[in-house]
C-alpha cells in the first residue's frame, strides 16, 4: 500500500509537470503578428524583422536550450563580467557559507548563555526582538557605508540575517533540556563546562539544526537579493546581469539554479539534523 | 663575474661575458632584443585595434604581403613614434586598475578602450567591472574600491558638494559622450506629441544628480510643465524603465542609450525627442576619479587620460562604429543585441512611429570636461532645489572638471583642444553665459530657487 502510494505520488508529481510545460508552451505560442502596415522594408527589418527577441516570454523550448548550452560549459570565465554559471553559484555559495559561519560562532554560544541563564535572557530579549524583524536588506546602506567594502558588506548581511533564528532556536532548545537530565548531572556533580557539552549539547542538538536549517534558508534567499544590489559576481548578480539585457529566458534559467542550490543546502541540513536526532 | 662573487648566488653568472638576462653573448645584444620586444608590443596592440577580428587581419595580410601591410598601415599610424614613446615612457606608478563602469553605450570609450587595447597600449592593466547602478559606483568611488569609474557627469559635483553622500572630493578627467539620450514614451501617447499634454504623466529618469533629470526637467519647464507638480517623476534603472513602460508603470522616460532604442525595438514605445535636440553637444557621463588619484598616481594618470581620449577620438569617428559594436556587445560588456546598438551608434534607425530615422550625431564622443557646463549643472541644482544658498560657481567648476589638465594632454596627444575652459552653450534656443549663472536662474518661470 505504502509503496503504491510513493509511486502514486510521483506519477502526479510527473503529471503536474507536464500541465504546467503544456501550459507554459501554450502560453507563449508565437502570437499572429497583426499583418503590419509598415510597407517600409527597411524600417521592418531595423525593427528586427521577425528576428527572434529575447526579452518576451521565453518558450519552454527555448529555456531547455539555454539549460543545456550554460550548464555544458559551466565553469567558463570571459572576464570579471562573465563567467559561467558554475563560478558565479561558488561565488554566492562561499559568500553564504562565510556569513553563515560568522553567524553560527556568534549565535551558538550566545543561544547557549541566553538559553541557561534567566537573567541573560530577560536582558538580551529586548534587543532580539528588535532587532530581529529588521530586513536583512536595509543593513546593506550601513554597512556599505561603514564597512567601505561590497563584498564584506554582502557577508555581513548574510551574517545579519542568519543571526536571529540560529539564536533563538539554540536559546529555546537550550532551554527545553529536561529538568530531569539536568538534575542528574548535579547530583554527579559534574563541571558546568562538562555539563554543557556532554548534556545541554546533545540535548538540544536537533533544536539547534533546526534553527541552522532555518538560517540558510533565508541566507540563500538574501544573497540573491544583496548580490543584485552591489553586483560584481555571484548567482545574483548574474540575475542582475541578464535582467539589465532584458533576457528573461537566462533570468528563468538563473531562478531555476538557485531553486535546485537551495533545496540541496535545504536538504543537506536535513540529513544533518537526523543525524543528532534522538529518542526519549 | 669577479672573482670574490658568490657562485651560490642564482643572481651572479659564472661565465665572463654575457647579458643581464644571461640569454644573449652581450648587454648590446640583450638591448637589442628588448627594444624589438617593446616593437612587438605596440604593433600587435595596433594591428588588434585596426582589425579586433583576427580573420580579417589574416585576411587582409595573405591579400597584400606582410610587407605592404605594413607600410600602408605605417602612413596611418606613426608606427615608430608609438614604439619610441612605448620605449622611454615614465614608469607606471600603478599598472593594475579597477575601472567600473555602468553598462550603458555612455560607457563606451571606457569600455571599448579594454578589448580594443587602449589600455594595454599604455601599459595599464585594467579590470573593468561592470556595476549595478549609480548609487553603487558612488559608494564604490568613495570606498576606493574603484580606481576610477563611469559616472554621471553632475555625480561629481554632487559628492564633492556632499549632496546625497559625505562630501568627498571627486574630480571629472574627461567627458565620456555627448547627445545619446532620449525621450522615450509610450506608445499609447503617440497622439501626444505635444509635450503641453503630458500634464498627470509619470516620467522615469536614472539618478537625481544625472544630465538626464536636469534635461527632462528643463524640457518639460520650457513647455509649461512644472516638472514638481505636474508630472512624477521616478528613479529607476534603464533596464526598469523598458519594463515599466511595457507594464504602463511609467507613460515615459528619458534614459541613456541603448534603452530607448531598446523600448522600440521590444515595439512598446517610441522616441519623442532625442537629447540632442534639446541641447546639441551636452555632456552625459564622466570618467572620474578621486581626488588624490591625479596627484597620487601622476604617471598613471596620465597614461589613463591618454587612453581615455585615444578610445573617445576614435570612438567619435563614424567609420569606427561598427568595430566598436562588436568589441563592446557581449556579455562581458553591455550585454545587447547588435541590431539594437547598431541603431544607436550609426544614428540610422526606427523611431517607434513607423519612420527610419538619420541622425549621425545622435551619440558622440567629445572627452574636453567644459567648466561652463559644470556651471550649468550647478544652476540647474540650485533652480530645482538641490543646492541651497551661496555658491561660488567658478570655483567649484574648476576645482571638480580638470579642464585646464585635459588641454595640455589633448595638446601633448595632438587631438584638438578648445583654447578656453568656458564656453557659451544654447539649450532649447536659450543661451547660457557662465559669467551671468545667477542672471541666467532668475531667467526661468518655473524654477525653485
Amino acid at each position: 500500500m505504502a509503496k503504491s502510494l510513493t509511486f502514486r505520488a510521483y506519477l502526479l508529481s510527473v503529471l503536474i509537470f507536464g500541465m504546467v510545460l503544456l501550459g507554459w508552451y501554450l502560453a507563449t505560442l508565437p502570437q499572429k503578428t497583426v499583418a503590419t502596415t509598415q510597407a517600409d522594408a527597411e524600417y521592418a527589418a531595423l525593427m528586427g524583422g521577425g528576428a527572434v527577441k529575447k526579452s518576451g516570454m521565453p518558450t519552454p523550448a527555448e529555456v531547455g536550450h539555454t539549460l543545456r548550452e550554460k550548464l555544458s560549459d559551466p565553469f567558463y570565465d570571459h572576464g570579471p563580467n562573465d563567467k559561467g554559471i558554475g563560478i558565479q553559484l561558488g561565488y554566492s555559495l562561499a559568500r553564504v557559507l562565510a556569513g553563515f559561519s560568522l553567524a553560527a560562532l556568534v549565535a551558538i554560544p550566545l543561544g547557549f548563555l541566553v538559553g541557561m541563564s534567566p537573567i541573560m535572557h530577560r536582558a538580551l530579549d529586548p534587543y532580539i526582538q528588535l532587532l530581529k524583524p529588521i530586513s536583512p536588506l536595509a543593513w546593506m546602506p550601513l554597512a556599505l557605508y561603514t564597512i567601505k567594502d561590497s563584498s564584506a558588506s554582502a557577508i555581513f548581511v548574510i551574517f545579519i540575517c542568519s543571526l536571529w533564528p540560529m539564536l533563538i532556536n539554540t536559546a529555546y532548545g537550550v532551554a527545553a533540556v529536561k529538568r530531569d537530565w539536568l538534575n542528574v548531572a548535579k547530583t554527579l556533580e559534574v563541571s558546568p563546562l562538562r555539563k554543557a557539552f556532554l548534556v545541554v549539547l546533545p540535548a538540544a542538538a536537533p533544536t539547534i539544526l533546526t534553527g541552522m536549517r532555518i538560517s540558510m534558508g533565508i541566507a540563500w534567499l538574501v544573497i540573491v537579493a544583496a548580490e543584485m544590489l552591489v553586483g560584481g559576481t555571484g548567482i545574483g548578480y548574474f540575475v542582475w546581469n541578464e535582467w539589465n539585457n532584458l533576457s528573461l529566458t537566462n533570468v528563468i534559467f538563473a531562478v531555476l539554479m538557485i531553486g535546485v542550490v537551495g533545496m540541496m543546502l535545504d536538504m543537506a541540513f536535513g540529513w544533518l539534523s537526523r543525524l543528532v536526532a534522538y529518542n526519549d | 663575474m669577479s672573482a670574490f662573487d658568490d657562485p651560490f648566488d642564482p643572481k651572479t653568472k659564472l661565465a665572463s661575458q654575457g647579458c643581464s638576462c644571461g640569454r644573449h653573448s652581450n648587454q648590446a645584444e640583450h638591448q637589442l632584443d628588448e627594444d624589438a620586444r617593446i616593437g612587438r608590443v605596440v604593433e600587435t596592440t595596433v594591428m588588434r585595434a585596426l582589425f579586433p577580428h583576427d580573420e580579417t587581419r589574416r585576411n587582409f595580410i595573405r591579400a597584400v604581403g606582410a610587407s605592404t601591410a605594413f607600410a600602408a598601415i605605417s602612413t596611418l599610424f606613426p608606427m615608430s613614434a608609438a614604439k619610441a614613446l612605448a620605449a622611454d615612457r615614465a614608469p607606471l606608478e600603478k599598472p593594475d586598475l579597477k575601472i567600473g563602469f555602468v553598462p550603458i553605450t555612455c560607457a563606451t570609450p571606457i569600455i571599448m578602450a579594454g578589448p580594443m587595447g587602449f589600455y594595454s597600449r599604455e601599459g595599464l592593466n585594467v579590470s573593468l567591472l561592470k556595476t549595478a547602478g549609480w548609487a553603487i559606483v558612488r559608494d564604490k568611488v568613495m570606498n576606493k574600491e574603484y580606481d576610477a569609474s563611469h559616472m554621471l557627469s553632475p555625480m561629481p559635483l554632487a559628492i564633492s558638494l556632499g549632496l546625497g553622500s559625505q562630501a568627498q572630493p571627486v574630480d571629472v578627467a574627461a567627458i565620456e559622450n555627448i547627445n545619446g539620450q532620449a525621450i522615450t514614451m509610450h506608445i499609447k501617447h503617440k497622439d501626444k506629441l505635444d509635450p503641453k499634454q503630458w500634464k498627470g504623466l509619470k516620467f522615469g529618469i536614472p539618478f537625481d544628480y544625472s544630465i538626464h533629470n536636469f534635461l527632462l526637467r528643463y524640457f518639460l519647464a520650457e513647455n509649461g510643465i512644472d516638472p514638481d507638480k505636474d508630472v512624477e517623476l521616478r528613479i529607476m534603472a534603464p533596464p526598469d524603465m523598458v519594463a515599466n513602460l511595457r507594464a504602463g508603470n511609467i507613460d515615459g522616460f528619458l534614459g541613456p542609450e541603448p534603452f530607448n532604442q531598446r523600448a522600440v525595438y521590444e515595439e512598446v514605445g517610441y522616441i519623442h525627442t532625442l537629447s540632442r535636440d534639446i541641447w546639441d553637444g551636452h555632456p552625459c557621463c564622466a570618467f572620474g576619479v578621486s581626488e588624490g588619484f591625479a596627484k597620487t598616481y601622476p604617471n598613471t594618470f596620465a597614461a589613463l587620460f591618454r587612453a581615455i581620449a585615444s578610445a573617445t577620438e576614435y570612438a567619435h569617428k563614424p567609420e569606427n562604429r561598427s568595430d566598436i559594436i562588436k568589441a563592446i556587445a557581449p556579455a562581458n560588456y553591455l550585454n545587447q543585441p547588435i541590431p539594437v546598438l547598431e541603431q544607436v551608434m550609426t544614428g540610422h534607425f526606427a523611431d517607434g512611429l513607423g519612420k527610419v530615422r538619420n541622425v549621425p550625431d545622435r551619440v558622440d564622443f567629445d572627452p574636453f570636461p567644459w567648466q561652463s557646463m559644470a556651471v550649468w549643472m550647478l544652476t540647474q541644482l540650485k533652480r530645482w532645489g538641490y543646492l541651497k544658498g551661496e555658491i561660488n560657481y567658478k570655483q567649484i567648476a574648476e576645482e571638480v572638471f580638470l579642464a585646464t589638465d585635459a588641454r595640455k594632454r589633448l595638446k601633448e596627444m595632438g587631438l584638438p583642444a578648445p583654447a578656453s575652459n568656458y564656453s557659451k552653450h544654447t539649450i532649447m534656443g536659450k543661451e547660457f553665459d557662465p559669467a551671468k549663472p545667477e542672471q541666467y536662474l532668475k531667467s526661468f518661470k518655473i524654477s525653485r530657487a
